[in-house]
């Protein structure tokens, strides 16, 4: 039996882990590896560096450039999706209460409006991204088209083209992808709050605004901060990327003020061909994800001790 | 955002006016009779919390609902426009319905084969992800043995790596395995980097099953593989649809993955990258209606689908995020 128990464990581990461990793993550790060395990707040789890698990160400015557009997005993304998602979701699942029978409910409508909003999500970030670059192309687009319309002939922005705002362009698309999926979340959070909170808050007279920071958010903080790392991460790798690298007028955009981190490290390798600057990069991309994540867990572990 | 609204609702609580309105005790039908729903909120509005409040976060709640339709919408309709229309009346209606777009697009540019391909790519990898996974996460989470919480922590782990990093060298570890470039090896990749949630999540779940059903079974004389696929993943079903849908969308949606990996046959293109190639080379050749029509023969399928699975895809979701 025992034994049969260690072959068992050994036969349904051995192919997940191997495929895990060679596609994940052993590019994660070989990345901080080449992190040290010199190598330009194309060819097999290389040599170490040391932290030469790392020390010219200090001088380089659109490396810089890369890591205050990160940030930015790290900090305001995860407040402006999940902020809108809270109010959402609290309109549509306790906002409208006080009807017959149910002692909480949504506002009219809100099952429509539920699905209505998810639809961002089933979409692909290519597909979400070309949209809005159609949107805010400035001769033809239909931001600019609709400023004509109402009669706003002068006020035609450059959109992405515009250094001051193009950021802000691309961050608008990326809370118009996501907010969705926080209103199903937070949605089904709330559904699972007992509604004898909610009665008794009512009896004691508590309006909307109440009810939602004395009762839902608290009891919804364990969900808001699950968000909050999710949408941290994703600010930070994969849909930034996608985002900016199909949004961005040029290689991250006007005067690099679309260029992030992620971004930076791909155009590194494989436009630049400096791989073994490239990982250095990436790395201290993984570290700014490690402070991020680290900073919400205590932060949030703080909260919910006042309660 | 609700903050907003305070002026408005602050003397609507007086303790005077709350138990007037809540003291027929809620959720008692009996003093609300003969009123329609409408009255109902009506007389709650009286509260003077209602009104201002209604209107405004109901104005909120229908432009964001503008919002998030009018973009598809547009997409739509541009793609049966011809592209003088689009540039010039944006937002008006196509004068005659372009059909044409939609099969130059389907045809010329591509779409129809990159639409296979990421059928037999997400198909091939949903498949080995959830086998897979399920088994690890079973293993995981079932049984003691050294180094399981190792084991665990290692999968977990790769939630929070940024996949960024690790292209570089992923790109010379499948360069050297012959595996750019093939569905085979896009569908490993897609695996690996699906399996941390996967397990994480299925592991969770196949914890909250109860062990008599497993223990009855092992007595009975089943094997320990024969458990787990005849009585463990059917009692598992619930945890296995939501990790599917999630990886579903994920792996559907992929972009980063093969913009790196799968880039020497232009006939391999997954839809998302497809898409992406379609936008810049139909811009230069100035085919924007043909570009539309790409556009939402990519959207509409997922959202056909999203519609008719809305409610299995929402429980799954959320399923999967709250445990």
């Amino acid at each position: 039996m025992k034994h049969g128990k260690y072959r068992f464990i050994a036969g349904f581990l051995v192919l997940p882990l191997a495929i895990y461990a060679i596609f994940v793993i052993s590019p994660f550790v070989q990345a901080i590896y080449y992190s040290f060395t010199d190598w330009t990707g194309l060819s097999p040789d290389m040599k170490m560096v040391g932290f030469d890698n790392y020390a010219r990160l200090f001088t380089d400015d659109v490396f810089w450039s890369a890591v205050g557009n990160s940030v930015t997005l790290l900090l305001l993304l995860p407040v402006v999706t999940l902020s809108l998602g809270l109010f959402f979701a609290f309109m549509l699942n306790v906002g409208g209460r006080r009807r017959k029978k149910a002692v909480i409910g949504g506002v009219r409508g809100s099952g429509a409006y539920k699905i209505l909003y998810f639809f961002p999500q089933v979409l692909s970030v290519p597909i979400v991204a070309l949209l809005f670059q159609f949107a805010y192309n400035p001769e033809s687009g239909a931001l600019n088209a609709f400023f004509k319309a109402i009669g706003l002939d002068n006020v035609q922005p450059d959109w992405l083209g515009d250094p001051q705002i193009a950021l802000w362009c691309v961050m608008a698309a990326m809370v118009w992808a996501n907010v969705g999926f926080y209103v199903v979340l937070f949605s089904a959070g709330m559904s699972s709050i007992p509604k004898d909170f909610y009665e008794a808050a009512l009896l004691d007279g508590a309006n909307r605004l109440n009810t939602f920071f004395r009762i839902t958010l608290p009891l919804l903080w364990d969900t808001v901060q699950t968000g909050w790392i999710y949408m941290g991460i994703l600010a930070l790798d994969v849909s930034a990327f996608a985002f900016v690298q199909i949004m961005s007028v040029g290689p991250g955009g006007p005067d690099y003020s679309t260029e992030v981190l992620p971004l930076y490290v791909y155009q590194k390798t494989f436009r630049d061909g400096q791989a073994g600057y490239a990982t250095a990069i990436g790395v201290s991309l993984l570290i700014v994800t490690l402070v991020f994540s680290a900073v919400v867990m205590r932060l949030g572990r703080r909260e919910r001790l006042e309660f | 955002m609700s903050a907003q609204t305070d002026p408005a609702d602050l003397p609507g609580v007086t303790k005077e006016q709350a138990p007037a309105g809540a003291s027929p005790g809620p959720g008692v039908p009996g003093p609300r009779r003969g009123q329609g729903g409408k009255d109902a909120v009506r007389a709650d509005g009286k509260s003077s919390e209602g009104t201002v409040l209604n209107v405004f976060s109901h104005g909120v709640l229908v432009i964001w609902g503008l919002l998030v339709t009018m973009p598809l919408l547009w997409a739509v309709v541009s793609s049966f426009k011809d592209d003088s229309e689009i540039f010039g009346s944006p937002w008006g209606l196509p004068s005659v319905l372009h059909f044409d777009n939609w099969s130059r697009a389907w045809d010329k540019a591509n779409m129809g084969q990159y639409f296979l391909n990421s059928l037999i790519v997400v198909g091939g990898s949903l498949i080995g992800t959830m086998l897979l996974g399920a088994m690890a996460a079973y293993v995981l989470a079932r049984f003691d043995f050294p180094g399981n919480r190792f084991l665990y922590f290692l999968f977990v782990g790769g939630m929070g790596f940024p996949v960024i990093l690790a292209l570089v060298p992923l790109f010379f570890v499948m360069k050297n395995m012959a595996l750019l470039d093939t569905y085979h090896g896009l569908i490993l990749v897609y695996i690996a980097y699906s399996l941390p949630f996967t397990v994480f999540f299925l592991s969770g779940f196949f914890k909250t099953l109860p062990t008599s059903v497993a223990e009855a079974a092992l007595i009975d004389g089943a094997s320990h593989t024969r458990t787990f696929f005849q009585v463990m993943l059917p009692m598992a079903k619930p945890g296995l649809i939501s990790v599917g849908i999630f990886n579903f969308l994920g792996q559907w949606n992929q972009y980063l993955l093969p913009t790196v990996l799968n880039v020497g046959d232009p006939d391999k293109k997954m839809l998302t990258q497809g898409l992406v190639a379609l936008a810049v080379s139909q811009g230069y050749k100035g085919d924007w209606s043909g570009l539309f029509a790409g556009l939402t023969i990519a959207m509409l399928p997922v959202l056909a689908a999203y519609i008719i699975f809305q409610r299995q895809v929402v429980a799954g979701l959320t399923a999967g995020a709250l445990k």
